[in-house]
Order: structure tokens, then sequence, then C-alpha cells
């Protein structure tokens, strides 16, 4: 990865292959619209090669940009900022690793500022699959960054339980009755984050990540709404538009795909210079993101030429 | 191991990306695997977790822990052709059981909390001493309000699409439209990150070509 301490010589390179590859892909849209006009069809594989230059290239070559937080974002961020050290957040990996590239880079985020924060996080899941997800946390964040922080003291891993909204619906009362120990099978009332906890009603926050079902409308549903609980969420963007009805009443705030967790990251940075050497990967993605989303509109542009270059032959004839 | 799980990983992410090609014994192959990887991850993970720890180990404290376990045998029972129309007791319970867990939830927060999300006063209290909320506020309001108002006549087919109605129909089938687009925005932005994830994976997780 790229820093302060990367020769001269690679820096060269990387701003070489940048400018080879944006050359190239230029020339070939510049091509494609010139046969587009002469009513010359596209093939489909070289769509697809174009939007694997078009994602490949910056990758190779990194280009990040710089982002700033949305109001929705920002929402999050300040709700996180403003509690005081100590207070319950609650974080529900409710994702598998198809979603993953996506939201893992929420959830680290989440994690690294409630834990630089010190506040308590308590983690679960509502897929299956969201434990191996909370394991990539604990590696690359929890244990390499917060070395100090003790597990049942600063944050508790809860893990999963089958039942989706049932899950929920028993939660909203009482904690133990579903979670009766953590994942170590430690005693629910020897863990230190759970002291003065019951129900979800004693959270200062819940946070679900994640995109499927079940999910953050379930959390809503069943835990935000009854129980006047300020509830946040980081979705995959696919559902982002579901959700954002839900805002700001229902729900405090939404990061909406991986445009909404460079938007995290890149404020986290901003607040906190300890995590400047961080892994940032969703503010990495969004060059390829926004490369990719360029040569889609080119390729709208091509099509929609084509369109009207037929109708106006047929026209003719 | 890790090499193995490594250079596993990257030939079953190629073959399915060989399906952009075209159709091949390959893709074919590695959409088997995850099918079939992915039914036993979930049949492995719901046993140890429902059955075992569920019925298995509280049986002897919840006797109506029988009943559920009674239930699911009924669904089973699909599998005998002859009878398997019992399996439709259980089905139906579920069904029900949903149903009503679902239903006061989602009117609370589907519908009511909903509607009042949508009709936002232009004036009130909440907006501070001077009851006046800024412009970018009441436009958001209105817009909010005009665009779910618009996009409900539009779906209104009892009377005829013509004149004001017409015209109101009109704004709100570009309503309806421009939405449609953002998701489609956000679909393609989805898409893409999962591409992204796997490209990011075989550059350079798998051939170490990252800087």
């Amino acid at each position: 990865m790229m820093n302060a301490f990367t020769p001269p010589l690679a820096l060269a390179l990387v701003d070489i292959g940048r400018i080879i590859s944006l050359t190239l892909i230029a020339a070939g849209l510049l091509w494609l619209f010139i046969r587009a006009i002469k009513l010359k069809e596209v093939e489909r594989r070289v769509i697809f090669l174009f939007i694997f230059i078009s994602v490949a290239a910056p990758i190779l070559f990194p280009t990040v940009f710089k982002e700033k937080a949305t109001p929705v974002v920002k929402a999050v961020f300040d709700k996180i900022e403003s509690l005081p050290p100590g207070s319950k957040v609650l974080l529900s990996y409710d994702f598998d690793p198809a979603m993953a590239p996506e939201v893992q880079p929420m959830a680290d985020a989440f994690s690294r500022h409630c834990l630089v924060k010190g506040h308590k996080i308590i983690y679960m899941c509502l897929f299956a699959t969201g434990q191996g997800q909370f394991t990539r946390t604990m590696e690359n964040v929890i244990r390499p960054e917060f070395p100090e922080k003790i597990d049942g003291v600063d944050y508790v891993n809860i893990g999963y339980k089958a039942g989706n909204e049932g899950v929920l619906n028993v939660i909203i009362s009482d904690f133990k009755k579903m979670f009766p120990t953590d994942v170590n099978a430690v005693p629910y009332d020897s863990i230190e984050v759970f002291k003065g906890i019951r129900s979800c009603k004693d959270l200062d926050l819940i946070i679900s990540i994640g995109g499927g079902r079940p999910g953050i409308k379930e959390w809503v549903l069943f835990v935000g709404d009854p129980g006047d609980v300020p509830i946040a969420t980081g979705v995959a963007a696919v559902v982002a538009p579901q959700l954002y009805p839900y805002y700001p009443k229902q729900l405090l705030g939404l990061l909406g795909g991986v445009k909404g967790a460079a938007e995290y990251e890149s404020e986290l940075v901003a607040h906190y210079s300890r995590f400047k050497d961080s892994p940032t990967p969703a503010l990495l993605m969004m060059g390829p993101q926004t490369l990719a989303h360029i040569v889609i509109m080119a390729f709208i542009i091509i099509g929609n030429v084509l369109f009207i270059q037929g109708r106006r032959k047929e026209g003719k004839r | 191991m890790e090499h193995f799980a490594l250079w596993l990983a990257a030939f079953l992410t190629l073959g399915i990306i060989s399906f952009l090609y075209k159709d091949n014994a390959w893709y074919k192959l590695t959409e088997a695997i995850f099918v079939g990887l992915s039914a036993g991850y979930w049949f492995v993970t719901l046993f140890w977790d429902n059955f075992y720890g569920k019925f298995w180990i509280g049986k002897g404290e919840h006797a109506y822990l029988y009943v559920g376990a009674f239930l699911g045998l009924l669904m089973l029972l699909r599998l005998i052709p002859k009878i398997g129309w019992i399996s439709r007791w259980p089905l139906s319970f579920i069904v029900g059981a949903t149903s009503g867990l679902w239903l006061i939830n989602y009117f609370s927060s589907n519908i009511m909390k909903q509607v009042q999300a949508t009709i936002f006063p232009l004036f009130s209290s909440q907006y501070g001493a001077g009851f006046d909320a800024g412009a970018a506020t009441v436009i958001g309001n209105l817009v909010i309000f005009l665009g779910t108002f618009t996009g409900l006549v539009y779906f209104f087919f009892s009377k005829e699409h013509k004149g004001a109605f017409g015209y109101t129909a009109k704004v709100g089938i570009w309503v309806i439209m421009i939405t449609f687009g953002a998701s489609f925005g956000y679909t393609v932005m989805s898409r893409m990150s999962l591409f992204i994830g796997r490209i990011d994976f075989l550059l350079s997780d798998w051939l170490g070509m990252i800087l």
C-alpha cells in the first residue's frame, strides 16, 4: 500500500500507469462512439472488457478522491461522537461475504470510532455468516489497533441466533432470554459490558450493518420504533433507496454503499490523526467506482447514439 | 493450506467471471459448488443452532418445544407425495404466526409513522423560536409531500387521466421515474462494489500486484 514512505520511482510509475490507462479508456470509448455514429453495434464482451479495465486500473494505480460527509452520514458520525465515553453501542453484523466489500469497511469504521471514543460495544448478528465477518473486524481492527481493549469489558461478541425478527422481538424486552452467554460461553451476568443492560431499551445506540433480510427494516420495526431506541445503519447500496423514507425520524442516519462508507472513513481520518495510516478500503474503492460509472455513462450515451442513428436510418427508408 | 485456499478462491472467482465470455463447464462447476456449499452451510448452522441448541438442550425444561419439533417433522412429509399435503399445516402456522408478529409493528412503523413523515409542517415550533424553517427544509418538505401525492394520483385508475388530474399524474410518473433512476444508480454502485471486491482480491491477494 502506498504511503509517505513509498519511493519516488514507484509514485512516478503509478502516475504513468494512471495516464496510460485513462488514455486507453478514453481512446477506446471515442473509437466506439465513432463506430456508433456509423451504426456499428458494440459487442457485449467489449463492454465487459472496458468495465474490467476501468475497475482494474485504479486498483493497480491507486486513485483516491477527497470525500466530504453528507448530512445523512454526518448524523451517524455526530451521534457516536456526542455519546459520553462508556455508552453502550450495539453493532449487528447482518451480512455475508457477498455483501462484505461494501459493508465490511463500514463495520470496521464504526468499531474504530466506538472504541476510540471509549464506548462499550456489543457485537451480534442476525446472519449466521456475520460471525465470520466479525472475526475480520477482530483480526484487522480490534487486535492490531486496540490491543488494550479487553473482551467482556470493552466489547463482547454474543454471536448469532436463528429466528430473524423473532430474536429482536425477544431482546426488546429481555437480552438474557435469547443470549444467556456470549460466544465464549461466559454467562450473561458476569459480562461487564452487560452491567445495567436488561434489554435493547437500555442501549444508547444500535447500528445494523447489512443489506438483506433480516436487517435494518426488522431492527426499525421491532426494536427502534417500539422501544424508542436510536438506530442507525450502514447498508449495501442496492437497498439504500428503500431506507431513505425512514430518515430522519425512524433512522438517525444512513451509510449507503461504498460511497457512504468512504464518507465515514474520511470523517474519521479528519477527526482522529491516529487513523491516518489505518486502512481505508472504501476510500480506495471510490477510484474504481468513479471510473466505472463514467464508463457506464459513456456506454449509455453510445447506446442512445446507436438508437437515434438507427431511427434516422429507418426514417430515411 | 493458506496458499491452497487462495488458489482455490481465485479458481472459483475466475470460474464465475468466465460466464461473461460464454456459458461453460467451468462456470457450471463453480455455480454448483456455490449452491451446494451455501445449502450445506445453512443446514449445519440451523441444525446446531435450532435443532440442537434450542430443542435438544431445552427439551427437558420446556415441553412446548416438542410442538415445534413435531411441526418441523410434519414439514418433512413433503418428501412423501401421498401424504405431502400434511406439510401445509406447519406452513399455515408459520404464515399465521408471522402475520401476527408483523401486523402491529408494520402498521405502526410503515404506515402511521411514514404518513407522519410525509406531511411535515412548513411553520412550526420545531424549527425554533421564529417558527420558520430554512428554504431548503421548506422545499424538501414540499417535494416529499407533492411527490408522494402525485405518485399516488398516477396509480388512481378509477378516473381518466385528463385535464388537471392528468397533469398531476404526469408529474407523478416523473417522480416515480426519478425514484427508479436513483434506485438503478444505487444498484449499479452496489454490483460494481462486489466486482471491485473480486478484482481487488485477484490483483492484490492472489497475484500480489498492488503497490
